[in-house]
């Protein structure tokens, strides 16, 4: 029994140290990371690709949810938790939902691409917004947040209610002008 | 009795596996992935016994004897042979269906499920994940799960599942509202999200059922509600509309949807415990005997809930959701407001 027990202690400790001379920590790091920004960008890949306009939502709802994951494996689960709420929850659910109720034809051919100058279009505008997002990233300063913000939500919350009431304040009066726009759209529709 | 808590258990079996790998990095991982076994495992157990204790308490409900014929003459084997009739029936496929997000549904539905039993006090600094932002954190991954029914009623092909898909998703948002607002009053007490924060916080003064009993009341409705359990079942209405997004499934994979919904009945009780009931604190006893008398009591309560009251109808169902409990649990966390302001300006 001892020998045994020895001989799994060798093999373990042998193991270990090999996986630390290999920065295997640094390698378990990097390969979730990248794990889960492929899913994210293969399913917003999969959005435009496919030929089903249902199939292409839910696939945008994927890509939330793994830009979510991402948000927690880098230790926020805060903006993670805001992300599946208000993204892989409400957004997607009101697409999706959108979707379903309006197509009438078949569904399976529902999100073909029209012309070749449609899709020069698209691509056009599509690639001047991620050149303005990534020149933006790249001059913004980022600073360190967490020592401010500290361990609680606290923090962000007097974040949110002294420095940052005015964007605060002004997200929640569009969300308002949204919901009345909604209300008296749907006000309009005769019901029978 | 100092020895009956989680905590030893654990402790115990972190020492045989240390004393088996003999290293201390590689055993703290491997205690990760037995912790996460723990969690499957109170699922899975939850689902067995859950079942046979739904037919139980139904049939006492209705001066029946319930299952009485598999193992013995309380029927104890009853879940054994429910198990073996699901897996060995035929699985069906409907024609015309969308295949990939026909099979995914009922897979994606058991995710967030599990996922939220990482953030449960089960005892004493028994937690999966301690998240500072827990509740918070509970209720975007429980609002997940609204998707997968729709996508289910979607890919059914089938005119009774697609209603029951939309019904699912008017009904779950409607009621997360004031479920959401419901908990608000307790996060304000208490000062903090983190689960483990309001357990002790309940330890520290009184259960919060005694000071939020509003709360308390809204959100044991809308909990039901977002479970999809009677009287809120308009999901599966047989009488109306089959199963819903279930009627075109069979075998395992109408298992799993079933394992979901029994997973979410124990949620809600452990929720209702956790928030409300003080969690695992109580005299005596070590904590995990008391967490788990005070959720199967709360589970019973939602099945008494089930077999007592009759069935709403959808229309009355939302517009009891947005015109009597949202208002209600607005005006509550006004109140908490108010009082957390007033105590704390005391003391």
């Amino acid at each position: 029994m001892n020998e045994l027990l020895k001989l799994v202690h060798g093999v373990v400790n042998w193991g270990m140290d090999t996986a630390e001379s290999m920065n295997a920590g640094v390698l378990i790091d990097a390969s979730v990371f990248y794990a889960l920004m492929w899913v994210s960008v293969l399913a917003a890949l999969g959005v435009v690709l496919c030929r089903n306009v249902v199939h292409s939502a839910l696939l945008l709802t994927a890509s939330f949810i793994g830009v979510g994951c991402l948000y927690i494996y880098m230790d926020s689960p805060f903006i993670g938790a805001v992300q599946f709420l208000v993204y892989g929850g409400a957004v997607a659910i009101l697409i999706v939902m959108a979707l379903m109720l309006t197509r009438r034809d078949d569904m399976a051919h529902s999100n073909l691409s029209r012309s070749l100058f449609c899709q020069a279009g698209a691509a056009v505008i599509s690639g001047a917004f991620f050149l303005c997002i990534s020149v933006a990233s790249l001059m913004t300063q980022f600073r360190e947040m967490s020592a401010e913000l500290g361990d609680s939500v606290t923090g962000l919350a007097d974040m949110m209610l002294t420095k940052y009431i005015l964007p605060f304040e002004v997200a929640a009066v569009l969300l308002l002008i949204a919901m009345i726009g909604a209300l008296v759209i749907a006000k309009g529709a005769h019901e029978s | 009795m100092e020895n009956l808590t989680v905590g030893a258990a654990a402790e115990w079996i972190r020492s045989v596996i240390l004393l088996i790998l003999g290293n201390e990095l590689l055993t703290d991982v491997v205690m990760k992935f037995v912790g996460l076994g723990a969690c499957i495992g109170v699922i899975l157990t939850a689902a067995i016994v859950l079942t046979y204790a739904e037919r139980k308490v139904c049939a006492f409900m209705q001066v029946r004897l319930g299952p009485n014929r598999v193992g013995g003459r309380f029927g104890l084997l009853q879940p054994i042979a429910d198990m073996l009739k699901l897996m060995s029936k035929e699985d069906i496929i409907p024609d015309g269906c969308d295949r990939i997000v026909w099979a995914l549904s009922p897979m994606l539905l058991f995710v967030p499920s599990a996922l939220i039993y990482g953030l449960f006090p089960f005892d004493e600094g028994v937690v999966f994940a301690d998240v500072n932002v827990g509740v918070f954190l509970l209720l975007a991954i429980s609002s997940q799960s609204v998707l997968p029914f729709l996508m289910g009623g979607y890919a059914s092909n089938s005119k009774y599942a697609f209603i029951g898909g939309m019904r699912t998703v008017a009904q779950m948002l409607s009621y997360e509202a004031p479920m959401v607002f419901s908990l608000l009053g307790v996060v304000m007490i208490t000062g903090s999200m983190r689960m483990t924060d309001i357990v002790a916080a309940q330890a520290e003064n009184v259960w919060f059922v005694l000071l939020q009993p509003i709360a308390f009341i809204i959100f044991i409705i809308s909990a039901t509600a977002e479970t999809n359990r009677t009287p809120f079942d308009l999901v599966e209405d047989e009488s109306e509309i089959v199963a819903g997004p279930f009627a075109e499934y069979s075998g395992m994979r109408w298992a799993l949807f079933f394992l979901a919904e029994y997973a979410n009945l124990l949620s809600i009780s452990i929720l209702t415990t956790t928030f409300f009931l003080g969690g695992w604190h109580g005299p005596f006893l070590p904590g995990v005997f008391w967490f788990w008398m005070k959720v199967l009591f709360m589970v019973f309560v939602f099945m008494w809930f089930r077999w007592t009251f009759p069935r709403t109808r959808i229309d009355q169902m939302l517009s009891f959701s947005w015109k009597v409990l949202l208002p209600l649990a607005l005006v509550n966390m006004m109140f908490t407001g108010i009082g957390v302001y007033v105590w704390r300006s005391m003391m």
